[in-house]
């Protein structure tokens, strides 16, 4: 199912605890290394970084594949994808025979196929979101950044 | 504020200026071109025309209901359209979607100063622009007590088109990175943010926000009354004799009343104009005679004021300038309050009665 709403969003983030990211980055000014520190700082999820070229990003191993990664840590709950749009169908194909829960594409990873395949095949799909905005949005982070979270709360902040 | 404008974010600054400052150097640099409504503020038209033209950005000004002469001036490196919901002091009201439309079609963003309408009056959002900005100085705090601004991103606008390189490659002032690809459609608010207005300084103080939201919790209730009362003193204005002109949208044309229908359906603002017979001198003798309305250059507060634009708001503006933005040496401003409106009314008449006295001694 593509998830297009916020609380459908916010459920999937509250129900997942598992996160294999594809493309993670070890270069601290790419997209992906933010993400992968702010889900790590959160303490709530485990984040595996993907991606053949590495051997871990701040100590945690990377895994060449997803299928490397289940053989160890079994089906993610979400499969987090900073990829080239051209290069996503196989990372769908891989995600949906590891069993994965969820596809999450960021911003810019668009691939209509790409998105259907993982569609038909049972997954909950996000598409041209990020990760750690998504996250943010329900935890303060997004509304001290002066971003509107769609939140309107009389609680200060803890 | 994000929300109230129907906003993806909002930053808060140290003033309106400021927040129109922030809007433009996160799209425009040295050898940009900015296209501007001629019927702003006059703080605007400098810092457009003069600072801003110091740093290499040129600004074209159109009267902002002449869409043909607006389409007509956008040039390949334009990079933001600029107007105001209601213009300042001359109280023009802009064809939002038409100007939108201009704007879009040549691939750049609507930005529009709505300090006059408050969102509680006007969402430019919902006509179209991409960006807006409040002098939260005026209707947003509601009391003349703080100096603050505002810088909403409705988050539609792609800056990633091409035609915005400061968002979309990548920024040595900020380790690199490139905006677009790693914030999305929040490219816009994030360099404004952490880029801009860091390197501008101009961010709003902490008491000076916490005293705008006091204002902006009341914001409904008082547009209703502001509104409400502009309407009854500019009727009262419009049946005197000593009143030449009234440039309340009540009684404007027939387009500027079908576009305060369109944009304004809950009323048209509570600050406009009108003209003295007799010119300069009425206009200082008028003001001079005022007990209840106060003689300032704000707008917005709960109490009512009044001003005189040729020797105050644009008196850096040459006659020429002047005469452009709407202005006229016997023009009056008004920004109606919440008082009793008999109160204001009688205060008013015995303004003009004065005006009338002055007349016979100097005749």
């Amino acid at each position: 199912m593509i998830l297009a709403t916020v609380a459908q969003r916010q459920a999937l983030l509250e129900r997942a605890h598992s996160i294999a990211m594809v493309g993670a980055s070890s270069n601290p000014l790419r997209p992906s290394f933010t993400v992968f520190s702010y889900l790590r700082t959160k303490g709530r999820y485990s984040v595996v970084p993907i991606n053949p070229t590495l051997q871990a990003i701040d100590g945690i191993a990377a895994f060449a594949s997803l299928r490397d990664y289940a053989a160890v840590h079994g089906a993610p709950d979400i499969v987090d994808v900073f990829r080239k749009p051209s290069e996503v169908l196989a990372v769908v194909d891989e995600a949906i025979a590891v069993g994965a829960k969820a596809i999450w594409f960021q911003y810019g990873v668009i691939n209509d196929e790409a998105i259907a395949r993982a569609d038909a095949a049972g997954l909950d799909v996000v598409i041209d979101k990020c990760l750690k905005v998504e996250s943010a949005r329900f935890d303060g982070g997004l509304a001290t950044s002066g971003l509107n979270s769609g939140v309107i709360t009389s609680r200060r902040k803890q | 504020m994000a929300s109230l404008e129907g906003g993806l974010g909002a930053l808060a600054t140290a003033s309106g200026l400021a927040a129109q400052l922030c809007g433009v150097l996160s799209l425009a640099q040295a050898g940009d071109h900015l296209l501007c409504s001629q019927n702003v503020y006059g703080g605007t038209i400098t810092q457009l025309s003069v600072t801003i033209k110091r740093m290499g950005i040129e600004t074209t000004f159109v009267p902002v209901d002449d869409l043909a002469a607006m389409r007509a001036a956008v040039r390949p490196n334009t990079r933001l359209l600029l107007c105001e919901t209601i213009g300042n002091p001359s109280g023009t009201i802009a064809d939002l979607h038409a100007l939108a439309s201009i704007a879009h079609d040549h691939g750049i963003p609507l930005l529009v100063d709505n300090t006059f309408a408050s969102p509680y009056l006007c969402r430019p959002i919902e006509h179209g622009a991409d960006l807006v900005v409040q002098s939260a100085t005026k209707f947003l705090c509601g009391h003349g007590t703080t100096v603050g601004g505002v810088l909403v991103d409705s988050g539609r606008f792609d800056f990633g088109n091409g035609r915005f390189p400061l968002l979309s490659t990548e920024s040595p002032g900020y380790h690199g990175k490139v905006f677009t690809e790693t914030f999305g459609e929040y490219a816009f608010l994030m360099r404004a943010r952490a880029e801009v207005l860091r390197d501008v300084g101009a961010q709003l103080a902490p008491m000076d926000a916490w005293l705008l939201l006091q204002g902006i919790e009341t914001l409904p209730i008082r547009m209703e009354r502001h509104v409400a009362n502009a309407r009854l003193v500019a009727n009262y204005l419009r049946g005197h004799a000593d009143v030449a002109w009234v440039a309340h949208p009540d009684f404007a044309d027939a387009q500027q009343r079908e576009l305060a229908a369109r944009y304004l359906p809950r009323g048209a603002g509570a600050v406009f104009t009108f003209g003295l017979r007799g010119g300069r001198d009425a206009g200082r003798r008028f003001i001079d005679a005022l007990e209840l309305w106060s003689h300032l250059a704000n707008v917005g507060d709960a109490k009512s004021l009044v001003i005189h634009p040729a020797s105050t708001t644009h008196s850096q503006l040459s006659d020429d300038e002047m005469r452009n933005a709407g202005v006229a040496p016997e023009s009056v401003r008004l920004s109606v309050g919440l008082e009793d409106i008999e109160d204001l009314i009688w205060d008013l008449n015995n303004g003009l009665r004065a005006v009338a006295a002055g007349a016979t001694v100097s005749a």
